[in-house]
């Protein structure tokens, strides 16, 4: 017993020790399980590419603390409740699936914590009290470039399946955005679930508008789904997705039915093919050796990528918060959210970020590039 | 809805029902045996699909290590009760029936797979891998309970199944996998395409209901395993033992859902947890059933399938909805219609 209690104390002085140097303590909550998993692991890896390139600001350490919320809202919740009120972070960078992160960025809020999103966010923040904000292109833009490019493509009715959850909500309400100014028509509203075996039922419904060309509200593996049941029924239109398609798994599942999508993506999936002008292209070349570092598989999604440019837009606002106040105390939180909001023309892998408060998002249309799928590998279609 | 729309998505919900058909004749007839609601069913069909990935991409599959685990455990549990018991001579049989017969699928495979051995051993591998799961299952969790109340033993095989997903993502990973279709042909009945893997599962439903209406009629261990499900007390007086009824129990049923995780496996992406709600629709098919007769179970069944089609059609949103909603009017209809047994009266 005495010898616990002295272990126990040598810890305890260690760890005061530990924090005294003041490291940027870091929470980073990811879907390691559950049905989000499959975009929860590479967002994983990609913050260990990420502290792989650069792991501290200014000569101070950064502390990275990781946990897996199981695709699930509420564990998200607690999750940031203990990293924020146990381990003292000083910032929150999460999570996989949008529920889950839109109820991280409630307790943010709550107990002023600045938070990083590396999934999309709904709604308008108030400005006054704006604590988070959100680094992937938001689904009203994803779905916007790709409308424009059925615009182009001379599509008229378009047919919709999606998720019957947020994300295919986002989707679908993006797409009826630009019905009203861009002259395509969105005839359907089909939805099913991550874990459902077939879509016959709704794609037939689909199929019955006649439609042009189908955009699928989907991500990952099961985002093939509807593909594959437009496949058995011989559709001929072109099929158009947005990024969270992208992943091999959605590439092999898919297999002849996914042939031809056009997604809209975050210009580091096809960073090989840019031309050399374009400001994502060393980077997300540096962002794959890394990556390929610190995992010793090679990249081959978008998700990765988000959590790199999380770090990035962080690294960058805590070299100038660190000037007025010092980690691990309520004034740097307040500098970082600050610092966070007056990010400027920041280039990442995925956009240029552009941060003000009232808006959770900070990116335009160049943080888009529309990619076909040929013969299974992206191709970039400037 | 037109009539060409209609037909297809009949054919869509029997291929479906058919599937669900084989699940629920399995969950029935662990039921009857064990009185045991095996929950985990659909992740044993999941896990079958998963199995037959790997073994198609020439990778060792997490079933492997999924099954030595548990062939260990189950046989230190029965060494240590045999011991206990003070039965030491049946010490040997029991290692070589719970670790070294197991290991010894396990050993099959390993050695195959070094032939990339053609499709159809392929599929015979993942079914040999897949049997032994449910009965050393059986061994370590609910054995020791088997007296238990039917709720108990319900409860038990729910956490069991939360158990088995952890585990399926530990070993198989997040990725869902689709095989290669076992037929590429294709028919046209009455002007509707029907796939030939739509027939398959078909065929394999009705062939497997055949096959277990003659094991139980003209077979001894059937009709053992009959009088074990009909009273334990009295299969016993008789020197069947209703350990080794459930464990054939367990077999059987594994069997059932490592085809039905064969045939969906090429038209559906099966992830770790597509189990559970495979499980649970089966479950329902078999509610109707009376969770007693099976082919109540299997028409049951066809009708969820069905109902599920048509309610993606209709109103794709609400789908899981309607088809979970289908149980309350059936169980109202079963608990009014129904006399309830003595044994049920005791618990």
């Amino acid at each position: 017993m005495r010898k616990m209690l002295s272990l126990t104390a040598l810890i305890g002085g260690l760890v005061a020790a530990s924090t005294a140097q003041a490291d940027i303590t870091i929470g980073f909550v990811t879907s390691l399980s559950g049905p989000g998993a499959s975009i929860g692991i590479p967002y994983g890896r990609g913050i260990q590419a990420a502290m792989e390139y650069k792991s501290e600001v200014n000569g101070e350490k950064i502390k990275l603390i990781q946990l897996d919320d199981g695709s699930d809202p509420s564990a998200a919740t607690r999750n940031a409740r203990k990293l924020i009120e146990e381990e003292k972070v000083d910032l929150l960078i999460g999570t996989a699936t949008a529920p889950s992160t839109i109820a991280m960025m409630a307790v943010a809020t709550e107990l002023k914590v600045p938070m990083i999103a590396v999934s999309p966010v709904i709604g308008q923040p108030n400005p006054a009290d704006q604590w988070g904000i959100s680094v992937p292109q938001p689904a009203s833009l994803l779905v916007k470039v790709v409308a424009d490019r059925m615009k182009r493509d001379a599509m008229k009715n378009i047919g919709y399946i999606g998720f019957s959850d947020a994300w295919g909500d986002l989707v679908y309400n993006g797409a009826k955005a630009v019905e009203a100014e861009d002259g395509i028509k969105v005839l359907t509203n089909e939805r099913y679930a991550r874990v459902d075996t077939s879509v016959t039922g709704q794609i037939l419904k689909v199929l019955a508008v006649r439609p042009d060309a189908v955009l699928i509200g989907g991500s990952g593996t099961q985002g093939a789904l509807p593909l594959l049941a437009l496949g058995e029924r011989g559709f001929k239109g072109k099929t158009y997705g947005t990024v969270a398609l992208v992943n091999p798994d959605f590439v092999r599942v898919g297999g002849k039915s996914a042939e031809g999508i056009q997604v809209s993506a975050g210009p580091v999936i096809v960073a090989e093919q840019l031309p050399d002008s374009h400001f994502a292209k060393k980077l997300a070349l540096d962002f794959r050796a890394a990556f390929l570092k610190a995992n010793n598989v090679p990249t081959t999604d978008g998700f990765s990528a988000y959590s790199f440019d999380g770090w990035m837009i962080f690294t960058t606002a805590a070299a100038r918060a660190l000037k007025t106040a010092k980690p691990g105390t309520v004034e740097f939180r307040k500098a970082m959210r600050d610092e966070i909001l007056n990010t400027k023309e920041l280039s990442g892998v995925h956009a240029v970020y552009n941060f003000k408060a009232g808006a959770y998002h900070g990116v335009d249309e160049r943080a888009l590039v529309i990619v076909r799928l040929v013969n299974g590998a992206w191709t970039y279609q400037p | 809805m037109t009539a060409d729309i209609a037909a297809i998505l009949a054919i869509d919900g029997i291929a479906t029902g058919a599937v669900y058909a084989l699940v629920a004749i399995g969950t029935v007839l662990i039921f009857t045996v064990t009185r045991v609601i095996f929950i985990p069913f659909g992740d044993i069909a999941a896990f079958t699909a998963l199995t037959l990935a790997a073994l198609d991409a020439r990778q060792l599959p997490g079933t492997v290590g999924l099954v030595v685990v548990l062939a260990c455990m189950a046989c230190v549990m029965e060494v240590v009760s045999l011991a206990r018991a003070g039965e030491f001579r049946a010490v040997p049989k029991a290692v070589l029936g719970y670790l070294v017969l197991p290991l010894i699928v396990v050993g099959i495979v390993w050695l195959t797979m070094r032939f990339n051995p053609p499709m159809p051993v392929r599929i015979v591998l993942a079914l040999l891998l897949i049997m032994p799961i449910s009965p050393l299952l059986d061994r370590i969790v609910f054995r020791p309970i088997a007296d238990a109340s039917v709720l108990l033993l319900l409860t038990v095989s729910v956490a069991l199944h939360f158990a088995l997903v952890g585990l399926g993502l530990l070993f198989f990973g997040p990725e869902g996998v689709r095989t290669e279709p076992l037929t590429s042909m294709a028919i046209e009945i009455a002007g509707v395409h029907v796939s030939g893997q739509t027939v398959l599962i078909l065929t394999a439903a009705l062939v497997f209901s055949g096959l277990l209406f003659l094991f139980f009629d003209f077979t001894l261990i059937g009709k053992a395993l009959r009088a074990t499900a009909l009273n334990r007390t009295g299969a016993r007086l008789m020197g069947i033992r209703p350990a080794r009824a459930g464990t054939i129990a367990y077999l059987l049923g594994s069997l059932m859902a490592g085809v039905s995780g064969i045939l969906i496996a090429p038209v559906n992406t099966i992830f770790y947890d597509s189990g559970f709600l495979l499980g649970l629709k089966a479950f329902v098919g078999a509610i109707v059933g009376g969770m007693a007769s099976y082919p109540g179970a299997a028409l049951g069944a066809f009708g969820v399938g069905i109902i599920e089609s048509f309610a993606s059609f209709q109103s794709s949103t609400l789908k899981d909805v309607i088809v979970f909603s289908l149980l309350i009017p059936v169980l109202l209809w079963r608990s009014l219609a129904s006399q309830h047994s003595e044994e049920e009266v005791e618990e």
